[in-house]
């Protein structure tokens, strides 16, 4: 499953320079999380693996994905599936004993995965992100059926019939907008999205 | 005493029941909701899962809009809570971030300054008001009403230091002392999945039937759960779960304010009970022990 990459070193303990690149990034994403650099602590347990109620669908666990983080094979990680079956219930989280931050850190991790572009074509998590982002940077509001269209069009448009009962369900019992609502402050909002693009981008100076 | 009332995306849409009970529950104890003017969506998990400080900014824009009344932010939707909770606690953590944060809030004229509390309806109803005052309220008893308490992932994790992480008693305690009977429940803080239901179903479908079970295999009556996201996969999906796994459950799944309305006498269209799929209605006992 693990494959050895070709620009990942041969030599132990020295890291490739795409993997250095990613650690760098994922390592600046995780000392945002507050108590992020408990990371450090882990001990391997297993607690997490055992708490979540989906590890038997992933490939690799997440105390594996702490462990192969340590051994320098993020890429390995990122093109996981086990990254992206993580629904973020934070169980794993509330039983570490030793207070490593394992959801957030797989946010940062889908997130790394997401800005190198390490998934495949129609990938369901990001496809449903990204039209998620799309509409709310539209609107100002997420929109429910907005939602499922575009996320099936890109995944598997036959698919959308398949939902055409409950969503027939749905709107007879008003739960359904046949239009998206709309923040007012929609001009004022893109202005604040594009900044906070920038603001994306700006890596604080580390000291060392 | 007054909030400022987040209602968020869900409540508006597949969730209507639970923005129209919650206000009724509000309103009925004389607390006061006031809905937060041209809030946007919080960016749940999907936008947290892309981009770390756009996310953390959209959220923000709420706070920041909200800080100005000086009240603390109640919003009901496990997600949204969740998410502004975490906003909240990065930015006061972290001066770098907040920095950045509000870089990008200046383009709007505004600025977040750390000084709002957020939180969840269930807490604010147990915590500020009371179950003593709650019951004395109360017009209906829930006598006998047999329930599974389910509170879902977000609403007690990460942990907050509000309740039990693994066996929170919000609810429970509430319930019971409107009298009704809270069932051995085991999977109160189970994952329903979230998100799952649309990317990977085969997963989800088999988190909510593994809830379902539990419920219905300790004689549960209705669910009770605090969560859109839950609500709609525990009972939208209800029907593709029996067809899948070849069982027979007819369960209703209510909001905690739904079943708390109706012991406030609300009702059921008060409560947006009409909304719900599938049908519950307080047995006669339960409205005879009232007399």
């Amino acid at each position: 499953m693990i494959e050895k990459r070709e620009n990942t070193s041969i030599i132990p303990g020295v890291l490739g320079k795409k993997e250095k690149h990613l650690r760098d990034s994922l390592l600046q994403q995780i000392l945002n999380i507050p108590g992020g650099e408990s990371i450090k602590k882990c001990i391997q347990c297993g607690c997490c693996t055992g708490s979540c109620p989906v590890s038997y669908m992933m490939d690799i666990t997440p105390r594996e994905i702490i462990a192969l983080f340590r051994a320098g094979e993020i890429e390995s990680i990122l093109s996981s599936r086990a990254i992206w079956i993580c629904a973020s219930c934070y169980a794993c989280t509330i039983r570490c004993p030793q207070g490593v931050q394992v959801t957030d850190i797989l946010y940062a991790l889908k997130r790394l995965a997401i800005d190198q572009k390490i998934f495949p074509k129609r990938f369901p998590v990001y496809a449903l992100s990204e039209s998620f982002v799309s509409l709310t940077n539209r609107f100002g509001r997420s929109y429910e059926p907005g939602l499922i269209l575009l996320y099936f069009l890109k995944t598997n448009p036959l698919k959308l019939l398949g939902l055409v009962p409950l969503f027939l369900k749905l709107f007879f019992k008003g739960r359904i907008g046949l239009l998206p609502k709309k923040i007012k402050g929609r001009e004022t909002f893109s202005r604040i999205l594009r900044e906070a693009e920038i603001m994306e981008m700006v890596v604080p100076v580390q000291e060392s | 005493m007054e909030y400022t009332y987040y209602p968020g995306c869900s409540l508006e849409a597949s969730s209507r029941g639970y923005d129209e009970s919650v206000r009724f529950v509000f309103n009925a104890l004389g607390q006061k909701l006031i809905e937060l003017e041209d809030w946007n969506c919080c960016g749940a998990t999907s936008y947290m899962s892309t981009k770390e400080t756009i996310s953390l900014v959209i959220s923000a824009r709420n706070l920041a809009l909200a800080e100005k009344y000086g009240r603390d932010i109640v919003a009901p939707c496990s997600a949204c809570y969740t998410i502004l909770y975490k906003t909240n606690h990065i930015l006061k953590n972290n001066p770098i971030m907040k920095a950045k944060v509000n870089q990008a809030l200046k383009k709007d004229n505004l600025e977040y300054n750390l000084s709002l509390n957020v939180r969840h309806p269930l807490e604010v109803l147990v915590n500020d008001f009371g179950i003593e005052k709650i019951v004395s309220k109360a017009l209906i008893r829930l006598d006998g009403v047999k329930m599974a308490q389910y509170y879902g992932c977000q609403i007690v994790r990460p942990d907050r230091g509000l309740d039990d992480k693994e066996n929170p008693q919000m609810m429970d305690s509430l319930f019971e002392a409107l009298g009704a009977e809270n069932i051995y429940f085991p999977m109160k803080v189970r994952c329903c999945g979230g998100m799952l239901m649309t990317t990977y179903p085969d997963v989800a479908l088999k988190l909510n039937k593994e809830i379902l079970e539990c419920a219905y295999g300790n004689g549960a009556e209705l669910i009770v759960t605090t969560c859109p996201l839950c609500h709609v996969n525990l009972e939208a999906y209800q029907d593709k779960i029996n067809k899948k796994f070849k069982k027979d459950f007819h369960i209703p799944i209510l909001f905690f304010t739904q079943v708390l309305g109706l012991a406030l006498g609300g009702t059921p269209k008060e409560l947006g009970l009409n909304r719900n799929l599938i049908p519950f209605q307080l047995k006669k006992t339960a409205l005879e022990a009232t007399k």
